[in-house]
């Protein structure tokens, strides 16, 4: 019996792209197989509506024909269409990259750099997937087959008539390491690796920790010339018990000898992201005194904060930030900041002061009166308190880096390693 | 100069302009118009007018320029299939260039050109990239063989493409290996009779070795195919795990979750006293939680794959609770997965934490999570039973708030409190009526309804409570109706004395003024029931609830263990296997039974109607055995409403005997005035019932006469149910198939020494949803030492729920003296239908497209018969011949035969006629759902030898 083909319309992975501003406008599309109709995005747009907040529209929407699966980034959805079953991570993952690559061409990831560089965001995209398949999302191999726009270039080009498109295919592209090129050569060797720690940490209304982990990445900007093959060790590497390594990183000498052995990537890349859980001790460097009130039956309430340092560690806290959604019935906040200044918006209800660095002889406080809508029943919600600050010179996890070392090149690198802490998604409640 | 200028426009028309700028002598000036024409294709212009000026563009040496005329090529081709060819010629020579890149570039480009007549061109040169000494080029061709499949799959067998894919797994460049284990995936999936991807202890070895070298995606694409082998033994699974496990520690996300899927798969063959498994739980913790810290978007797919995670392994996550707290700022959709989570991770030892963490989600903003976190609170009530209290107090809080959607939640779910700890939290009740006025959701108000009249006793007005309600009762939803009625029934059996009026008002309500039959069904019920037998009608009412269970909405664990091997899909997203939502419902209605455990079951009994719900729906039998006689005595005699015409006769049947009696009492009874419309509503289907009853008489005589001539094999009786276990009466019987009606033909026998009255006949929920299609007729009483003989037809259209083994039917029989209860298989073949010829191309279709391991091989031994003979049996038991092949004294049957469900099962026998020696017959069987192939073989071998 032979058996018929059958011709099937089945593609893996992502088949097109839409790009969609905030206002709903569709202003690029790619399509990797078969042009798909704009107006699949309307499903996208029924659930954007439905969510209300750009922020709240769900990542993966069935339809009858497709799957939509989406990101929201710099004030942009990038929606891609899916028609079989596929990894949504992967799409996901790929859509991010996606972002990143345009804001590592363009400076940044907005509609305006995107329509002025269209044809290179095409090219682009074409090299970053073929058939649904990741081709090339390393954006140093993007950068050898597709420069990236400088004015320079441009003004180059158009005299000489030389193009934008690498000709040659890209050295790192098949070997073991395709994160690197061959042949780089700088005049300065330089290392540098920012270690930045961010606490993530939920404070209940009596100020006690009821979530707090720190959120630690070691960035890294590497200009070396050569195969210059590194290790970076810590004085502290029990701390890292959760880590996500960049692909260069041998996993078995980290296993073995809790050392980081790598060639490194030319350029800036992320090294490691680690986590230290809540199962340790995570220190909080700030506290928040506040009370916020409404009366009952009348029109208006009391708000006062003051902002204190804690664990610190003989650092001074500085960029210090507080934001809160006031309940929905606040008309107005009549506020005197001691120090650093302060915005309400009364459309979106947002507070926001910005405070600047704490000194321990006095405290930043905000207090003053809010005015709610007359006649409305007092707020149920307790507004929550989001800060933002910063600690230079200070890992708060404790984490040390010991020494780097560096192999298989003869130079003597200048080296660096830079420290900071910040509050992540910081919230203290009221 | 930024490339916005490309979307000006000028007055003269687009189209006109470009063409000419096109077809310039100078450069410059048609790469600038090949960018003007790719800008407009990233709108969604159409621009396919200018197909052969763009084609004419590409002989050049420009490498950019032919970049931007590929581009176009592939947006176009398709509408242009003509002009397409004249592109062939180029891509022919660019494959041959010395530059690897502009080789890839061809090969590329020329897969993604989708059009048939081209394709043939393509072989030649992509023949010769498979084999390039860059592999750079390799890597890219081996995904050309992938699209060049999906336009044309014979062609791409024919080239032996397959097999040099299949060669490029063991290449020495560890992305042209991911590359091609992604191309052959994803042939496989189109194409999958075809044994692509033959994993083998070698081919893992080196999928394992290249996993370690290639890119982020080329890692997924290796995982996901890993996933797919099935280790021999334990120490297999382990030394994959072993090297599987560093992965976890990848920055990409969709590395992580599909190594999760690869370890979580193969933990299933690892002994739990292993060292090594205790090790792989604790490694698998941190990666989940990272994955949490993501940007949003991630954290959902996350999430959802973690409360399978959870549910499957609850230990590997069991501390972690505290990464699922809430933040204020998070979209929701990642709030509301979080919550859920939580819940299932709450246990004794983190109770008080969740708690406060749940009040302090209740005063948010957002109401759909606000409602979530109130009915979470419930939900943890019942699960952990020392926070029961705590958690009441804390809903009597939210009450208080005055809040009324919070209200409304609490209400809902100290309902569900109240029935899970009896007789334990009713100090609250009055706190509840207070708010009676303020509720205006369905479900709150039915639920209040509940429980005011489960406690009746309790509350002095409970009669003016549910008078308030009575008023606006045609404007109530179904569920809220159904609730009133029985709650002011319950009141009334324990207050009779007050509430005379009340309870006949709501069964005139009921029974007369309402358009919806379960509401009149309900209520006709309780009438009787009311008039009859006080004393009956409190047991059935008042009965004891079972208790419900802790876990109401866990996954079934069939459904489970299928989704654990999707982690990281869109199935895992969904909660729904792939066949469930990729193909639809044709052939796949077994996997997508109700997604329901037994013990959940038990909350829902008729009494408290759950949300959604409409209870009197098809009655349900309790699965647990003891149950089943208070069901029967409550609502389920009847048979299921949405039977066929048959069945509808008997619904009517059954409605005379329950107002026959009814009537009667009615009248005779002095303390119920029985409305006059009753009688005559109750009048009509009287007179309907009995020419319908003899008519069904009738088409009984016809079946037995016609015998098993034109009908299916039927088995002899046997003994099903033996007389020392029922009380005397023995019921042996068979199922036989006719002209397409099923009848289960049964034989009664009184062996003890009392008169026998009263049958009735219920089936336990069952795989096929075999119902009774009419009641159990026995005519007269049955003496002692008579036998009587008769035929139950029966239909498909009842509850389903997956058996063990798959045919297996639970039936229970109630007489006048108790309720028996026994389990019989039935044939598979009396559920194959009249219409399952399959057409031949259909056929061929299908067999192609059901995979490989669904296919299962029997032999059936001693089975002496030639073709014909075969076929002839096998087609009166509606197995049907779709076509016939003779090979080297070998004849093979293809046949189809299809479910009551709709499930096709396709067949291809193999007889050898010419060969007396050789008696044994070979079956194989391919279905969609597996695991019917053991029982359709049982067929075969029981119609082939009888």
């Amino acid at each position: 019996m032979s058996r018929p083909s059958r011709a099937s319309n089945t593609t893996k992975m992502i088949h097109s792209l839409f790009l969609i501003n905030c206002s709903g406008d569709i202003f690029l599309e790619k399509h990797w197989k078969s042009v798909v109709s704009q107006s699949v995005c309307d499903y996208f747009f029924e659930a954007q509506e439905k969510a209300a907040d750009v922020e709240n529209v769900p990542p993966v929407i069935s339809t009858p024909h497709h799957y939509l699966i989406s990101i929201y980034r710099d004030k942009l959805f990038f929606v891609s269409v899916i028609q079989t079953e596929v990894p949504p991570l992967f799409v996901i993952e790929f859509l991010h990259r996606v972002a990143d690559t345009f804001q590592d061409y363009f400076g940044e990831c907005s509609e305006a750099a995107i329509k002025d560089n269209v044809v290179i965001v095409y090219e682009l995209l074409e090299e970053m997937l073929d058939n649904g398949f990741p081709l090339a999302t390393e954006s140093n191999i993007l950068k050898e087959l597709i420069k990236p726009p400088t004015i320079l270039r441009s003004v180059v080009n158009s005299i000489t008539g030389s193009s934008n498109v690498g000709d040659t295919l890209p050295t790192g592209q098949l070997s073991n390491i395709p994160w690197r090129r061959a042949g780089v050569k700088y005049t300065n060797n330089e290392a540098y690796f920012d270690v930045v720690e961010e606490i993530d940490a939920i404070i209940d209304k009596s100020g006690s920790t009821v979530f707090a982990e720190i959120q630690g990445v070691i960035d890294a900007c590497i200009k070396l010339s050569g195969m210059p093959d590194l290790s970076l060790s810590f004085m502290n590497p029990r701390l890292l018990d959760d880590v996500s390594f960049h692909p260069c990183i041998r996993f078995k000498r980290w296993e073995s000898e809790r050392v980081l052995s790598f060639i490194p990537p030319d350029g800036n890349f992320r090294l490691i992201s680690y986590r230290v859980s809540s199962q340790n001790l995570v220190a909080i460097p700030v506290y928040v005194k506040h009370s916020i009130s409404f009366k009952e039956n009348s029109s208006c309430g009391r708000f006062d904060i003051t902002i204190g340092p804690k664990q610190n560690m003989g650092k001074t806290i500085e960029g210090i930030t507080v934001t809160v959604h006031m309940p929905k019935v606040v008309l107005n906040m009549n506020l005197t900041p001691t120090q650093g200044s302060y915005t309400f918006d009364p459309v979106t209800k947002v507070l926001a002061w910005d405070v600047g660095k704490i000194t321990p002889q006095k405290l930043p406080s905000l207090k003053g009166l809010v005015n709610l809508q007359s006649g409305a029943p007092k707020p149920e919600e307790n507004p929550s308190l989001n800060i933002q600050f910063k600690i230079q010179q200070l890992a708060i996890s404790g984490l040390k880096v010991n020494r780097l070392d560096m192999y298989g090149e003869k130079y003597k690198p200048f080296k660096g390693v830079k420290y900071v802490t910040k509050a992540g998604k910081f919230q203290v409640r009221t | 100069m930024t490339d916005s200028k490309y979307f000006t426009t000028t007055k003269k028309g687009e189209i006109f302009e470009l063409k000419a700028e096109l077809n310039s002598d100078k450069k410059e000036k048609k790469k600038e118009a090949v960018k003007k024409v790719i800008a407009s294709m990233t709108v969604g212009k159409d621009v396919s007018a200018l197909f052969p000026d763009v084609v004419n563009c590409m002989q050049t040496d420009n490498l950019e320029l032919k970049k931007l005329v590929y581009l176009y090529l592939m947006n176009y081709a398709k509408s242009q299939p003509d002009m397409a060819i004249m592109a062939v010629n180029t891509f022919v020579k660019d494959c041959e260039d010395p530059n690897p890149l502009i080789r890839a570039l061809a090969v590329r480009t020329m897969g993604c050109i989708r059009v048939d007549k081209i394709t043939e061109y393509l072989c030649e040169p992509l023949r010769k990239c498979l084999k390039d000494e860059d592999p750079y080029v390799r890597k890219t061709a081996a995904v050309c063989v992938a699209k060049l499949h999906d336009i044309n799959a014979q062609l791409v067998e024919d080239q032996g493409f397959l097999d040099t894919l299949k060669d490029l797994i063991s290449d020495s460049n560890p992305m042209v290996v991911a590359n091609a284990v992604a191309a052959l995936s994803e042939i496989a999936e189109s194409h999958p009779s075809s044994n692509l991807l033959d994993l083998n202890p070698q081919s893992i070895n080196k999928l394992l070795t290249a996993l370690n070298e290639c890119t982020e995606w080329g890692q997924i694409f290796i995982l996901d195919c890993l996933a797919n082998y099935m280790p021999k033994d334990d120490r297999e699974a382990q030394s994959i795990c072993e090297r599987v496990t560093p992965r976890l520690s990848h920055a990409n996300s969709a590395v992580v979750l599909s190594a999760v899927k690869v370890l979580m798969k193969f933990m299933e063959m690892l002994s739990k006293d292993l060292d090594y498994y205790g090790t792989l739980l604790k490694k698998l913790a941190p990666p989940l939680v990272t994955l949490l810290s993501a940007e949003p978007e991630l954290q959902y797919v996350a999430l959802r794959n973690i409360n399978l995670i959870v549910q499957k392994r609850p230990e590997i996550l069991k501390h972690e609770m505290k990464v699922f707290f809430v933040k204020y700022n998070d979209p929701i959709y990642v709030k509301l997965e979080k919550l859920d989570i939580m819940i299932r991770l709450a246990s004794q030892a983190n109770i008080a934490q969740v708690l406060a963490e749940l009040k302090e989600y209740a005063t948010e903003v957002d109401v759909d999570f606000v409602r979530k976190a109130v009915r979470a609170i419930g939900r943890c009530a019942i699960k952990v039973e020392q926070s029961a209290e705590r958690c009441v107090s804390t809903l009597l809080d939210l009450i208080q708030t005055k809040v009324n959607y919070v209200v409304q939640e609490a209400i809902v779910v100290i309902k569900d409190i109240f029935r899970k700890y009896p007789n334990k939290y009713e100090s609250v009740i009055a706190t509840l009526c207070e708010n009676l006025d303020s509720l205006d959701e369905p479900e709150a108000r039915a639920a209040m309804i509940w429980i005011v009249g489960e406690y009746a006793e309790r509350i002095d007005n409970a009669d003016e409570l549910l008078e308030s309600f009575l008023e606006g009762f045609h404007d109530e939803s179904t569920q809220v109706q159904l609730q009133l009625l029985t709650a002011i029934v319950k009141l009334f059996l324990k207050k009779p004395t007050e509430t005379q009026e009340l309870v006949q008002q709501v069964l005139s309500l009921a029974t007369q003024d309402s358009d919806n039959p379960d509401l009149r069904d309900r209520g006709y019920i309780y009438w009787r029931l009311l008039s009859t037998d006080p004393v009956a009608a409190k047991e059935v009412v008042l009965a004891e609830k079972p208790l419900i269970s802790e876990e109401t909405d866990l996954i079934e664990p069939t459904l489970l263990d299928e989704l654990i091997c999707y982690i990281g899909t869109l199935a895992s997203v969904y909660h729904k296997p792939p066949s469930a939502f990729v193909e639809g419902g044709r052939g796949v209605v077994h996997k997508s039974l109700p997604p329901r455990t037994a013990s959940s079951e038990s909350t829902e009994s008729p009494e408290t109607a759950p949300a959604g719900a409409p209870s009197g729906d098809q009655p349900d039998v309790i699965p647990a055995q003891g149950d089943l006689l208070g069901d029967l005595l409550n609502l389920d005699l009847g048979p299921p409403v949405s039977a066929p015409p048959l069945a509808a006769s008997s619904v009517q049947m059954g409605a005379v005997d329950l107002l026959g009696g009814g009537l009667d009492s009615l009248i005779g009874d002095s303390n119920f005035g029985a409305p006059p419309a009753a009688v005559t509503t109750a009048a009509a289907p009287a007179r309907l019932g009995a020419p319908v009853s003899s008519g069904l008489s009738d088409l009984f005589d016809l079946t037995s006469g016609v015998g098993t001539l034109s009908g299916s094999y039927v088995a002899p009786k046997t003994v099903w149910l033996p007389a020392i276990k029922a009380k005397g009466l023995e019921i042996s019987g068979t199922f036989t198939r006719q002209v397409g009606s099923i009848s289960m033909d049964l034989q009664l026998t009184n062996k003890a020494l009392q008169v026998m009255t009263d049958f009735a006949i219920q089936f336990n929920r069952n795989s096929f949803g075999l119902a009774p299609a009419a009641p159990l007729q026995v005519h007269a009483p049955l003496s002692p030492n008579q036998t009587v003989e008769l035929s139950l037809p029966l239909n498909t259209v009842g509850s389903v729920m997956k058996m063990e083994p798959l045919n297996n039917l639970q039936v229970a029989v109630k007489n006048n003296i108790d309720v028996f209860y026994f389990s019989t298989l039935y044939p598979l073949h009396v559920l194959f239908v009249e219409d399952g010829k399959m057409d031949r191309q259909m056929f061929l279709a299908t067999w192609k497209d059901i995979p490989n391991e669904n296919e299962a091989q029997f032999q059936i031994r001693d089975c002496p018969l030639n073709t014909e003979a075969a076929s002839n049996k096998l087609q009166s038991s509606n197995i049907f011949t779709v076509a016939k092949r003779s090979v080297e004294g070998q004849d093979m049957l293809y046949q189809s035969l299809k479910l009551t469900n709709g499930i096709w099962v396709l067949a291809e026998l193999r007889i050898q006629p010419g060969n007396p020696s050789l008696t044994d017959l070979e079956l194989s069987l391919k279905c969609r759902a597996p695991e019917v192939s053991q029982h359709v073989y049982q067929a075969y071998e029981t119609i082939l030898k009888n």
